[in-house]
């Protein structure tokens, strides 16, 4: 028995073991290589330059933004529509599954081709009507809202996978009707009861979303946008030790908002036990 | 099975509370009639057990008097007032749902002080009476626990702290004891009808459980496919069910063939009396509560004692007679000693049946 326990935790250890090599040896190489100084000392240059060069902190503030803002498109759409499905139209629920789902099963290329055909196609067409204006304004570089709307839609079945799994751990009806029971009108009973209990889920969306909006690049790029995903490819090829600099950096700054993200989220909690 | 016991009193000091009414009540579900015009009056201050097999209507009845569902016609009466119109969370019913619906992010103290938020009490009245509430069902260190902290007895206790918290004039209770274990629900069943006497609270309490329903209640109501079929105290039930679906659903009963004997049945070669009328045509099912039935041994006997199940101090007996009845007989443990199953004896009734009905074909 006890031998058991010690091969499996062997055995775990091992797959452990094998699983961070593979991901740290690489990543390690990359830092040591980006650093190396070529006379056995070490630099950090590459990176000094990268921050220093032209459009940096905007291409990040641009991505940070286009992030947020899909992110509460995203939820101000699902959670509504998810909510009022488990509460009122059950039959419903389906339906919204395989909407939800469609996103994944067209290619993000087609998806981009489609954009790009209707915002060339667009202007010709509706150049005497107020749409020609909102046509141009979607495209405005500094705030593209179409890449946000593309976004909204690439990040759906995630978002909505998140806050199902959430959503099938709590039972939304009950819950709503002991609220009610207890005093609280519907609005009042969805924000003191049902959202607190989704906490989790809404931030597993969040946070697939955001990882999905900073790593972005094809419609972006396609679409002549520079977001951070665009301007690092654009901007690392200089040099060997800058393109993996600026991979490296990359990778960090995705990491560090998922950790604020996630910080923030369960520091809320164990504040209020 | 347990014996059943009435409520030391049959009914207990009525200190307040509301009275109820459903008046045919009807609710239809697509093709399925959940109530099929319901009559029902609760009285002030007295425990009402809702009774019937799954599916009678019995949820449904007790949502639309809390407001989670609607009726199609019909009129729910709370001390006379319509209620129809007055949404869900202004009925002042507090509600125990069957299945644990504690919130649970908020600990066991801000899950009871919930509707007291929701009223806008101060913090700390609330908390003070959040506090004597769960002092009240037993659980005042449990205070700062969370739900899933909690076994489910305790999350059904603060679920009726919680319901109890702001005064409401009905207090419902859905099966809140049919997810917890048998010793559990026994200890929860007396604390609720303790508690439910001293607030002197109108309350509804849906089961399926007769057992629950007879020792709990003051009145029983038996439900049967949307409609009342008989409503009265639980000895009464028991001892003078309405109907033969009462009867057998309420204790266990024995249906004997017998045959019309003027205004009387003969069954097994005697005649008996019949309290009230009889079924006006057709062949005659006489019905008897087990411990009514008497067997002697005899050898050769009509009855073969088929199965023996020792229930403590007494013991069921199943004897078939040679037409394929089988007629159960409660004996005291020690007199049934002499009836080994494969031994035969003579079935002895009481001067009255319990209930004469219309026969049912037996399978
Ligand atoms: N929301 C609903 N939609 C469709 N049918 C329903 C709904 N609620 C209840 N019913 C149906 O109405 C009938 C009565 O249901 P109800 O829940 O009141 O029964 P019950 O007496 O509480 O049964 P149980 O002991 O199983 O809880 C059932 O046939 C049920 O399937
Ligand atoms: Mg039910």
């Amino acid at each position: 028995m006890a031998s058991l326990i010690s091969k499996i935790r062997f055995g775990r250890g091992l797959v452990l073991l094998v699983c961070g090599v593979y991901f740290a040896v690489p990543m390690a190489a990359s830092v040591i290589f980006s650093i190396d100084d070529s006379k056995g000392g070490t630099t950090f240059r590459a990176y000094t330059d990268l921050l220093n060069a032209p459009g940096f902190m905007d291409s990040l503030t641009l991505s940070l933004e286009l992030a947020g803002v899909t992110v509460a498109v995203l939820l101000l759409l699902l959670v509504p529509a998810l909510l009022a499905a488990r509460l009122g139209a059950p039959k419903l629920r389906p339906v919204i599954e395989v909407i939800c789902s469609l996103p994944l099963v067209v290619p993000v290329v087609a998806l981009t081709t489609g954009i790009v055909g209707v915002l060339r196609w667009g202007p010709d067409y509706l150049s005497d009507t107020p749409l020609f204006q909102t046509i141009v304004a979607i495209q405005d570089p500094s705030f593209p809202i179409v890449l946000v709307i593309a976004y909204v839609l690439m990040a759906l079945p995630f978002a909505y996978r998140a806050l199902d799994a959430g959503l099938r751990g709590v039972d939304v009806v009950t819950l709503v009707e002991a609220a009610r029971n207890c005093g609280a009108g519907w609005a009042r009973a969805v924000f003191t009861v049902v959202l607190p209990n989704l906490r989790s889920a809404l931030l597993n969306a969040a946070v697939l979303t955001v990882a999905l909006v900073l790593g972005e690049f094809t419609t972006a790029s396609i679409l002549g946008f520079a977001p951070f995903s665009v301007w690092i490819s654009s901007n690392g090829k200089s040099d060997g030790q800058m393109s993996v600099a600026v991979s490296i950096l990359s990778l960090l700054i995705v990491w560090v908002v998922l950790l604020l993200m996630s910080a923030v989220g369960r520091g809320r909690k164990s504040a209020r036990s | 099975m347990s014996t059943v016991t009435a409520p030391a009193s049959g009914a207990s000091v009525v200190t307040g509370g509301a009275t109820v009414e459903f008046r045919s009540l009807r609710r239809r579900f697509g093709a399925t009639t959940a109530l099929d015009g319901l009559d029902l009056t609760v009285r002030p201050g007295e425990l009402l057990a809702l009774l019937g097999p799954s599916g009678c209507g019995k949820t449904t009845a007790l949502r639309i008097l809390a407001g989670f569902e609607t009726h199609d016609s019909g009129e729910v009466l709370v001390d006379g007032e319509d209620i129809t119109r007055i949404p869900a969370h202004k009925r002042d019913a507090g509600m125990v749902f069957q299945s644990y619906s504690l919130f649970p992010h908020l600990t066991a103290l801000d899950n009871v002080a919930f509707g007291m938020r929701m009223r806008g009490t101060s913090k700390t009245e609330r908390r003070n009476r959040a506090q004597e509430l769960l002092e009240l069902v037993g659980l005042p260190q449990r205070a700062g626990h969370y739900p899933h902290q909690m076994s489910g007895g305790q999350q059904q206790r603060v679920a009726l702290a919680r319901a109890l918290a702001l005064k409401p004039r009905v207090l419902l209770l859905d099966e809140p004891l049919s997810a917890l274990d048998a010793k559990v629900r026994l200890s929860l069943r007396e604390e609720i009808r303790r508690l439910q006497q001293e607030l002197g609270i109108t309350t509804l309490f849906v089961t399926h459980d007769q057992e629950e329903a007879l020792s709990m209640a003051d009145r029983v109501a038996v439900l049967r496919a949307g409609r009342l079929e008989q409503c009265s105290t639980p000895s009464e039930l028991y001892a003078r069910p309405a109907t033969a679906f009462v009867a057998e659903f309420v204790g266990t009963m024995s249906r004997i063939p017998g045959e019309r004997s003027g205004d009387g049945v003969e069954v097994l070669g005697r005649r008996h009396e019949v309290d009230g009328e009889l079924p006006a045509d057709g062949a005659l099912d006489v019905l008897v509560r087990p411990e009514n039935v008497g067997l002697v041994p005899t050898a050769n006997g009509r009855a073969l004692v088929v199965s023996a199940s020792f229930l403590g101090s007494v013991t069921r007996l199943t004897v078939r007679l040679a037409d394929g009845t089988e007629i159960k007989s409660d004996l005291p443990t020690e007199a049934a000693a002499a009836l080994p199953v494969g031994s035969t004896a003579e079935v002895t009734l009481p001067e009255r049946p319990v209930l004469v009905d219309r026969r049912v074909a037996t399978a």
